[in-house]
């Protein structure tokens, strides 16, 4: 019976009962339903279920196969940690709203047709926005707006991608769609600025950060990683994906070492990881497809860790911002060195999960012979380590002492913390469970002695890197500033440039009116001139010179016959 | 209009307490077991085979020069970024 059901409805239909309960009763009802989820999917078998016929089009409802059963596992051990996180968190609006938005998500993994996709594709949007708006500050409320817009044209573009390949193929089936399909590129598109894509990214570096300290870790989880996830159903071996990954890797690391707010470095660092997982899926081997998954398993739960540690930050001193922080490693030990746990993992160190799964689509970038984007995914790589290994954990608990003493994190964002950085131990030490729950067989080792040290070389290297531009100086300090990136185009250039056209607009359209009046005024003078009181054509004439004109004109014409 | 959050600091008994940290020699130290660490990774390149595709890969050090430099030039890129990319912290907001 429960096999039968379908997986996202469990929790959105589930988050209707959230207002109704209170504290700890409703926290703990939050934390069951992922877990009821977990239960239900370790009872599927792999097929379909839940077939209907809309407009014609055959519907699937429910897909099951490794893939989805990958991304359905550990988008509920994504919620569980989230919810653990929020466990002191009782606003209802906030929980039931992260409640559909994982259902959403999940919906969306199993969603085996494009029209099921996007239905559940529009609600997580939606649920995300609701989630940013959840913190209820000014700057959320504008951040989850322009959220929102970005959002809408992912659904646009999809909608009308699925209705163009629906015609040509007459099929809404989700599976590979590809470039050349028709609608194709739409398609892409609308997963790309889900996914971060390179200038269609802002929206993931302005509205995280602008979450509350709960919601961020809910959002850090589910609308990027579904969005790879229907990159590597759709679009596997998409060469173009292997340049956009590479660039996505590079060019958010700039931005992130002069970040001062450590929850946007965190973002930054997101977009990041996702070019390894994009780059993954463009080349498209068993192998790298097997990399961008398995990363994106790692990822969620490294990712969460290090946002966990960041919102207990900006939880316990009000700040995340690099330049307020400094020295909590004296009071907030246990967040430190969960902290430096997902640091570790996020950075690939062994023994850590970032290791064992970013390592097998750097192998497959290689193998495939790809030189340059080998080169950049091994800079970025250094990168990566540099500020979310270092920058992060050393910013907020090392550094220069802020003098904030305060409060170790509470016990259930450590719990959730702890558990999240067990998982990201246990995947690095014994990775073969995750390697059996893959898509393709793995006849991969990530521990060789040429893999440990060339690994520990890089890091370690970029480590020494650090402290000598820390030592002499060199390394730009922490300030607060805004660090304009390609946002400026639509929350700058564009509002300055709408208003310019409007100004002229309405220059123009006053010396127009201005020029009509003048050209209306001067007729009218004319006019007056002749119709007017003294006008010739108004003057009045006596009865009796008509009667004279009308006899002379008769004698004219009777002139005229004979 | 930010949002309030617990401001709870602990009790200031350990403000007098002084960690290994504090101390600058500590620091030194730590950083100088950084270089003797990367001297050794480095040099351990000599003692093993690597299993690698590309030929610079099996340039003697090469994946620890390369992570310094790049690192490097990433941090003073950056640096410079900060020039042309750097604004007020409430310039949205204005």
């Amino acid at each position: 019976m429960i096999a039968e059901f379908p997986p996202g409805l469990l929790l959105i239909g589930g988050a209707v009962l959230v207002p109704f309960l209170r504290g700890n009763l409703r926290s703990a009802y939050t934390l069951l339903l992922p877990l009821l989820g977990i239960l239900q999917l370790t009872a599927f078998e792999p097929g379909s279920f839940g077939s209907m016929a809309t407009f014609g089009f055959e519907q699937t409802h429910v897909r099951i196969d490794k893939l989805s059963l990958l991304f359905g596992y550990i988008f509920y051990i994504a919620a569980v940690l989230g919810v653990l996180f929020a466990w002191h968190n009782d606003d209802p609006f906030e929980k039931s709203t992260a409640l559909v938005y994982v259902g959403a998500a999940i919906g969306a993994t199993f969603a085996g047709d494009l029209i099921t996709l996007f239905f559940y594709w529009e609600l997580a949007a939606i649920a995300a926005v609701f989630l940013i708006w959840a913190a209820r500050t000014d700057r959320s409320f504008h951040a989850g707006f322009r959220c929102l817009l970005i959002y809408m044209v992912s659904g646009v573009l999809l909608l009308s991608g699925a209705a163009l390949h629906a015609n040509a193929t007459g099929s809404v089936a989700f599976n590979n769609i590809g470039l050349e399909s028709p609608g194709g590129v739409f398609i892409l598109l609308a997963f790309g600025i889900k996914c971060a894509f390179p200038l269609l990214h802002n929206w993931l570096q302005d509205g995280y950060p602008e979450a509350s300290v709960t919601g961020t870790v809910f959002l850090s989880a589910f609308t990027t990683k579904l969005a790879v996830y229907a990159l590597a159903r759709g679009f596997a071996g998409t060469e173009v994906l292997i340049w956009i990954g590479v660039a996505m890797t590079a060019f958010p690391i700039f931005y992130a070492v002069i970040e001062n707010d450590l929850r946007r470095v965190l973002a930054y660092s997101l977009n990041n990881q996702l070019g390894f997982m994009v780059a993954g899926v463009g080349i498209g081997s068993t192998l790298a497809i097997n990399g961008a998954v398995s990363h994106a398993f790692a990822h969620i739960i490294y990712k969460a860790l290090l946002f966990m540690t960041m919102g207990a930050v900006l939880f316990r001193t009000g700040t995340a911002k690099g330049s307020e922080l400094g020295g909590l490693y004296k009071t907030m030990p246990w967040t430190t060195g969960f902290c430096i746990v997902g640091g570790a993992s996020i950075s690939a160190f062994p023994l850590f999960s970032g290791f064992v799964t970013k390592s097998m689509i750097l192998t497959a970038v290689a193998e495939e012979g790809y030189v340059i984007p080998f080169l950049v995914l091994l800079f970025a790589s250094a990168g990566v380590f540099h500020h979310s290994g270092i920058k992060i954990p050393f910013f907020a608990f090392f550094a220069h002492d802020s003098g904030k003493r305060p409060k170790e994190a509470p016990f259930n964002m450590l719990l959730a913390m702890g558990l999240a950085a067990f998982l990201c131990i246990a995947i690095g030490v014994y990775p073969e469970p995750l390697y059996a729950l893959l898509p393709f067989p793995v006849d991969y080792a990530p521990y060789t002695t040429s893999h440990v040290v060339t690994t520990l070389q890089l890091l370690v290297f970029s480590g020494l890197a650090f402290a000598t531009l820390q030592r002499t100086g060199l390394y730009p300090p922490e300030l607060r500033s805004t660090v304009l990136d390609f946002d400026f185009s639509y929350r700058w250039l564009a509002p300055r440039i709408i208003g310019w056209i409007m100004a002229a607009g309405g220059r123009a359209w006053t010396a127009m009116t201005r020029g009509v009046l003048l050209l209306l005024r001067r007729l009218i003078g004319r006019i007056f001139r002749t119709h007017g009181p003294h006008g010739i054509l108004s003057r009045t004439w006596p009865t009796g010179s008509m009667a004279l004109w009308g006899a002379a004109l008769l004698a004219l014409s009777l002139l005229f016959y004979y | 209009m930010t949002k309030a959050y617990p401001n709870d600091h602990a009790p200031e008994k350990d403000g007098d307490k002084r960690y290994w940290l504090d101390n600058m020699r500590n620091v030194y130290k730590l950083f100088w077991a950084l270089v003797v660490l990367c001297g050794l990774l480095l040099f351990s390149d000599a003692f093993y085979k690597k299993h690698v595709v590309f030929e610079f890969e099996h340039w003697f050090g090469f994946f620890g020069l390369f992570g310094f430099f790049v690192s490097f030039a990433l941090v003073l890129t950056a640096r410079e970024l900060r020039k042309i990319l750097m604004r007020g912290e409430d310039y949205y907001d204005r």
